[in-house]
């Protein structure tokens, strides 16, 4: 397409738990999109819509349920030992909660150095010593840092170690799962500026999962949108925002309030009522239904397949 | 002019802890006119839930609201009420709504009578209307099945339910002051702006004053009339909300409002970041507690806090650069609405 390499195809990909009850939770039902060579690729929707699931189980940490996910033609899902290993040198994972993902009893060296041991990349300590202080450089920490736990830290530096552990291996692609979501504004923007430097000096490939849409279309070249389980929409970055074309999508956009009293009191709201429905036992056809201004028979009837309404602009619905 | 509500002088908060004072909020002014909405913004630990729960006189040990300090709601000085007037205080002249609805609900107890609870405490009415009226501000919050939904707990509840139970909880008193401590940061945005609305709608109704604590921008500048902006437990700016968004004087408000991409425009590829980190309150720095964030820092900011400079309209701001001393600084504030972005 276009001359863009695919480095990460999911395709058809279901992701279910079952309940103590018996009953499955659909977490992720049916979703495809790829991610090409050296893109951001963002993905928003509300707690509970399985954007976190989807990113992990594409990423094999989760077994899946259904559909596969190839990275660079294979299957993660087949992946055995070695070649499991390999591919956990290729492509890592930066968690949300820079708290609860760090281990309290290692020093910041032996956290960011992990990958590091296991795949016996170091030959001797100095070595690994060394490439941990570039690591921490270059995540804008300093080599004093790396005898230190990760209490003694701030948010936004922990995150930045984080960052930092996911480098080591010098991978090809990583999954960003919110990592700005844990930290105040005025931070956030210092991690954001890293992960774009590190992008353009690295070549990285990102899998941006968050729900601040204002941040990931800053951050992205294309956004998939999700809804209880499902991919609602995909576009390019800016063409999702002035034209969006999905209900939940066009309503996720006008909620989200905007740091501009004159156009907050200007622009008119499109309200969805109620909640998001239980991901158990989800309604048959459109799963927005319950709430869509626009519902017709046939959004009760049938779920909405993901079609190319236009070139590289994918929408599930209906009325498109 | 319309009449002041509450008014706060020199609140000073300190928490004695192991390690030190920790003085969380370090002398702050700020009053609320009636039916106005005033938004305290700023980021985690500034100070700003302190000064919440200040008002409503809810800090608790190793906390102390200290010497010289003074809140007036209405004419009476909270600081100084009984415990039996602070019982009638609390609820009924004034109310408040917590983050996490969760927790701050009792899990054990219908939230009907929850809600009941409210008015049978302050005798506003026999229990049998109060169930009644519980059942009705339930509907009042736009929650369906309102008589059914009474009789349930709040773990029965969504996280955008049990906000609006308690908003009706909130309301059970009709209390001439809501404060709303970040009463949507744990919703998602389309329940988000179901919350906003619905404050903005009871707002109308009641003509209650709105003290909103948050520090989402996108949030204050939907509903508030004035804002105060809080840094390490100080009001470094305020004014009424256009003065603040649109020609903000202090440099941490520059700098904060640079910091957001903006969904509406095209953002450029770099966000303005404040770099470093708030100073540490258990030995707050005597100058300007923002000066070693600074861009614009000079000898004066790291000596000596500087003292608020007025700009009209109640707009004031605390930074030396606005000392007819301190050399001119190009193109750090703006005058005109599109420089701000």
């Amino acid at each position: 397409m276009n001359g863009k390499q695919p480095l990460l195809e999911v395709k058809h990909l279901k992701k279910y738990f079952k309940t103590a009850g018996g009953a499955d939770v659909k977490a992720v039902d049916d979703v495809s999109f790829t991610i090409y060579k050296g893109e951001t690729l963002g993905m928003v929707g509300e707690s509970g819509c399985g954007k976190t699931t989807c990113g992990r189980t594409a990423m094999g940490v989760y077994p899946r349920t259904g559909g596969e996910v190839l990275f660079d033609g294979k299957d993660v899902h087949k992946m055995k030992g070695a070649e499991y290993l390999a591919f956990t040198r290729r492509a890592q994972i930066i968690y949300q909660d820079p708290y609860a993902s760090l281990d309290p009893r290692m020093t910041v060296a032996d956290i960011i150095a992990e990958g590091i041991d296991i795949h016996h990349l170091a030959k001797n300590k100095q070595e690994r010593a060394a490439r941990v202080y570039e690591l921490l450089e270059m995540v804008g920490l300093n080599k004093e840092h790396a005898n230190r736990f990760a209490h003694e830290f701030s948010g936004g530096q922990r995150q930045r170690i984080g960052i930092a552990r996911s480098l080591a291996l010098n991978p090809e692609f990583i999954m960003c799962d919110e990592p700005i979501s844990a930290l105040d504004v005025s931070i956030q923007a210092q991690i954001v500026n890293l992960l774009v430097k590190l992008q353009k000096e690295m070549g990285l490939t990102y899998l941006f999962i968050a729900h601040d849409l204002a941040m990931v279309k800053h951050i992205s070249d294309r956004i998939a949108v999700m809804y209880l389980g499902t991919l609602v929409e995909l576009a390019e970055s800016g063409r999702l925002y002035e034209n969006p074309l999905h209900p939940y999508t066009q309503a996720l956009l006008s909620a989200i309030p905007i740091p501009d009293p004159d156009v907050e009191h200007s622009r008119s709201r499109i309200r969805l009522e109620g909640e998001i429905p239980s991901p158990i036992d989800p309604p048959p056809g459109c799963r927005l239904q319950g709430r869509c201004p626009r519902v017709c028979d046939k959004c009760r009837r049938e779920l909405p397949p993901l079609r190319e309404v236009e070139p590289g602009h994918f929408v599930a619905c209906h009325l498109v | 002019m319309t009449e002041t509500i509450l008014e706060i002088k020199d609140l000073r908060v300190s928490y004695d802890t192991y390690a030190g004072e920790v003085q969380s909020v370090r002398g702050i002014s700020f009053d609320v006119k009636k039916g106005e909405t005033v938004a305290i913004v700023g980021e985690s630990g500034c100070g700003k839930s302190v000064t919440a729960k200040s008002i409503m006189q809810l800090i608790a040990k190793p906390g102390r609201i200290k010497e010289g300090s003074s809140i007036v709601f209405d004419g009476r000085n909270v600081l100084k009420m009984s415990k039996k007037e602070l019982r009638a205080y609390r609820g009924s002249d004034c109310a408040m709504i917590f983050q996490d609805a969760l927790t701050s609900l009792d899990p054990t107890m219908r939230v009907g009578k929850q809600i009941a609870e409210v008015l049978t405490i302050h005798g506003k009415c026999p229990k049998k209307e109060a169930a009644e009226k519980a059942v009705d501000l339930l509907r009042r919050v736009g929650i369906p099945n309102a008589e059914l939904r009474a009789k349930e707990y709040p773990h029965q509840f969504s996280g955008g339910m049990r906000q609006r139970a308690m908003i009706a909880t909130a309301l059970a008193g009709d209390p001439k002051l809501l404060i709303a401590d970040e009463p949507t940061t744990a919703l998602d945005v389309t329940i988000q702006a179901q919350i906003i609305d619905l404050m903005k709608e009871l707002q109308q109704k009641t003509g209650a004053a709105i003290v909103l604590i948050t520090h989402d921008l996108g949030v204050v500048a939907d509903i508030a009339d004035r804002i105060c902006v809080m840094y390490s437990g100080k009001i470094v700016e305020r004014g009424a909300s256009a003065d603040i968004f649109y020609r903000p004087k202090h440099p941490y408000t520059v700098s904060l409002l640079k910091a957001v991409p903006r969904l509406d425009l095209t953002n450029k590829q770099t966000l303005a970041t404040i770099d470093g980190t708030p100073p540490d309150l258990l030995a707050p720095p005597a100058g300007c507690p923002f000066s070693t964030r600074c861009k614009y820092c000079m000898p004066v900011c790291k000596e000596e806090m500087p003292g608020a400079t007025a700009f009209g309209n109640g707009h004031e701001a605390s930074c030396w650069l606005h000392d007819p001393r301190a050399p001119k600084v190009e193109g750090l504030f703006c005058e005109t609405k599109e420089a701000c972005r």
